[in-house]
């Protein structure tokens, strides 16, 4: 009994252990050029172009920049608007951040998502699959930005956020909000290269910006980063997150599934055979039929 | 061609066992019919509106608490409550203990239909369950996620209880032959359900680990896979303390006295094992207090909350279990499991809604077609049990009425 429980057992287990084998295949993220925009927060004058660019692009919400008086309250990015302006009192004044996907570096979007609708395209920008999501919000779970947004009205929902106009970039061209800024707030380019910018701009006029570009180590690094005139949480940043790329919070824990599925069956198998030894069975009455029945069949 | 018509003629009687066997059984008019029919029907319609007008025309999700009661409730909590099969399984098929065996089918069963029904209300509460079937098929596969590893182990898990309950299937519809070798493969069942459910009971924590910034820090640990494993074995306990008290309250007549008696003998042991599970536990969450400096944060409305449930519905409870369990006195048992299951509700409700995005206001609040609806599926689910334990020998075991039926 023991031994025709413990085959089936390991030929069950062993099935699974090999799925969760490529658990561990890390997605390999070598020193490729991602790309991204820097966004210079003290060159906004808010004038939403970007917005109107955004929504003319995806088919959303196109908004009046002139009556709708948006910018007096802050909004978040919705199902109907990848992005947002919002206008910030800052000890410097008015402030304007564009805010959208960031574009994670090691998004937990994408290490979240049960069928890899979310994903990470090779050059940069994270974008979905509505051909593999089932709809489970576990993204909206994960991302500390909270940047999928779930169509709640809809039969058949999609979840939306930024793309970075994947589809431009694959004809050459700039993403839309980046094209329709009329004061280069928007810079987009290789990460790298924008970094590189940004550093640049700080060493600069050290005067006129905070020593700290957010997006460079925040959660890892995001495709989006940000240079600003005051401290970040003034202007509606998490500053909280930490630089630990989100993915890494659930890794050790899946590194630890297949240990379990190897050790825990063979743990208990020996328990099983110190509490009773595989002569008794597994419960008095009922072992002894099978066994009867057993014999008889051969 | 003889053979053909036997066949035809034993499929037929086999179709006319099972309508029979579909027909309601004893009277109509109970309290528990009269409270679930019109909640499952207007949970039916509720339902209905939810797949055509989208999650939002029923339930009070937000872009910022995209999780609710149904997630929550239902398939946090629920999944924690169902943790008796495996503890269970465990101890009468592992450890060999035979006291405990009278209850294990009981047990199983309502562990797997819990999981079919709460793995039912995840699909109700996917926006797109019509794709349902990715994460099992084809090029889909997101094997960094957390929420991958529980879609198999669920699916897997409730394959390997179904074989574990299947010999008593096989007895309903006297199957000897297949009685025989679906028992055979028990063990092997067993050990693969344990392992899996060590992984999902703390997979189900693992979750929410990327919602670091979101979680309260007196909920959010690093270690809340470990916890969510801990406080399942007790929850299980404790769920078969209070189902076995109502299931042999409910249905006197499939009991035979000397049964009431045994069952008394295990619900001390299962004290005895949920007090040193609990205290595990509170030791877990008092070095957490002090390790990650909690203390600081106890001094207000959430702090209060977090002791209410760590101290009222863990520490109290566990005393209680253990004062039961040597004073023998079965009242303060059945109330300390009682306490124990509303201390999991509390921690699995908070770690996922509560203290999900506590600085949001307004905070979500479910709506009531989402408790409706919650409540159907727990009722739908007792239907079906209800079913199970009146046609097929679920508590007592096999032995009696499948040796009567040969
Ligand atoms: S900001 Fe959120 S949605 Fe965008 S890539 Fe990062 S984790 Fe994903
Ligand atoms: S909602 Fe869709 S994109 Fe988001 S995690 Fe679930 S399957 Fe992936």
């Amino acid at each position: 009994m023991d031994r025709r429980g413990f085959l089936k057992t390991s030929i069950v287990v062993g099935g699974c252990a090999f799925a969760s084998n490529k658990l561990n295949a890390q997605e390999t993220r070598d020193s490729e050029e991602f790309v991204g925009v820097l966004v210079d927060t003290t060159r906004c004058i808010g004038c939403r172009a970007c917005e109107v660019a955004c929504g003319e692009e995806h088919d959303l919400l196109v908004p009046d920049v002139i009556n709708d008086g948006a910018l007096e309250k802050h909004r978040k990015t919705s199902d109907k608007q990848w992005m947002v302006v919002n206008k910030h009192a800052t000890e410097k004044g008015d402030v304007f951040v564009k805010t959208q996907c960031m574009h994670c570096y090691q998004a937990a979007c994408t290490a979240a998502c049960p069928t890899a609708a979310m994903n990470k395209t090779k050059n940069g920008p994270v974008i979905w699959n509505g051909s593999k999501c089932i709809g489970c919000r576990y993204c909206m779970i994960s991302c500390p930005f909270e940047m999928p947004k779930f169509e709640y009205h809809e039969w058949n929902p999609k979840l939306q956020k930024c793309t970075m106009c994947y589809e431009r970039l694959e004809e050459g061209q700039k993403p839309a909000c980046v094209n329709a800024c009329p004061t280069d707030t928007l810079m987009f380019g290789t990460r790298l290269k924008n970094l590189e910018i940004a550093r640049h701009r700080i060493y600069s006029h050290p005067d006129q910006y905070v020593h700290h570009i957010y997006g460079e180590h925040e959660v890892g690094g995001t495709g989006y980063i940000y240079l600003s005139a005051v401290s970040f949480d003034q202007i509606g940043f998490r500053t909280d997150l930490g630089t630990t790329p989100y993915p890494e919070y659930t890794k050790e824990f899946l590194y630890g599934v297949p240990m379990v599925l190897f050790g825990v069956p063979a743990f208990l198998l020996g328990l099983n055979a110190l509490a009773g030894g595989s002569e008794q069975g597994i419960d008095g009455e009922i072992e002894s039929d099978t066994g009867k029945g057993g014999a008889s069949d051969e | 061609m003889n053979k053909g018509i036997v066949v035809i003629g034993s499929f037929g009687q086999f179709f006319r066992f099972l309508i029979q066997e579909m027909k309601p059984r004893g009277p109509w008019l109970t309290t528990f019919n009269v409270i679930s029919i019109p909640v499952i029907l207007t949970g039916l319609v509720i339902l209905y509106f939810r797949f055509v007008y989208g999650l939002g025309s029923v339930t009070n999700l937000t872009q910022e608490t995209p999780w609710g009661l149904w997630k929550g409730f239902n398939v946090v909590v629920g999944v924690a409550l169902a943790g008796g099969a495996y503890v269970i399984t465990f101890v009468v098929y592992v450890m060999r203990m035979e006291k405990y065996h009278s209850i294990v089918r009981a047990t199983v069963l309502s562990g797997l239909l819990a999981y079919t029904f709460y793995a039912g209300t995840l699909l109700l509460e996917l926006g797109r369950p019509w794709f349902a079937l990715n994460p099992y098929i084809g090029n889909s596969f997101g094997f960094s996620s957390v929420l991958f590893l529980i879609c198999w182990h669920f699916l897997l898990y409730m394959v390997a209880e179904f074989i574990e309950f299947s010999p008593a299937i096989a007895e309903w519809l006297h199957w000897e032959k297949a009685r025989k070798i679906l028992k055979s493969l028990t063990l092997g069942t067993v050990i693969l359900g344990i392992t899996l459910s060590i992984l999902h009971q703390s997979g189900l924590g693992a979750l929410f680990l990327m919602a670091k910034s979101k979680i309260h820090p007196l909920w959010y640990s690093e270690f809340i896979p470990i916890l969510f494993f801990v406080s399942s074995i007790y929850a299980g306990l404790a769920m078969i303390i209070v189902e076995g008290t109502l299931s042999r309250r409910v249905f006197k007549h499939l009991f035979t006295p000397d049964h009431r008696h045994s069952f008394n003998d295990i619900i001390f042991g299962l004290s005895k094992g949920a007090a040193i599970t609990m205290f595990v536990y509170y030791f877990l969450k008092a070095l957490l207090f002090i390790h990650d400096k909690q203390w600081t944060m106890i001094n207000d409305g959430w702090g209060y909350w977090y002791l209410l449930e760590v101290l009222g519905f863990v520490l109290v409870p566990g005393f209680m279990f253990a004062f039961g369990f040597r004073n023998r006195s079965l009242n303060i048992i059945k109330t300390a499991s009682v306490l124990a299951l509303i201390g999991i509700v509390l921690n699995r409700l908070n770690i996922s809604v509560i203290a999900f995005n506590w600085y949001v206001v307004p905070h979500y609040f479910p709506t009531w077609q989402e408790f409706v609806v919650a409540l159907t599926v727990i009722f739908a689910e007792i239907w079906v049990l209800r079913w199970f334990v009146t046609r097929m020998p679920v508590f007592t075991s096999g032995h009696g009425t499948q040796r009567a039926g040969n």
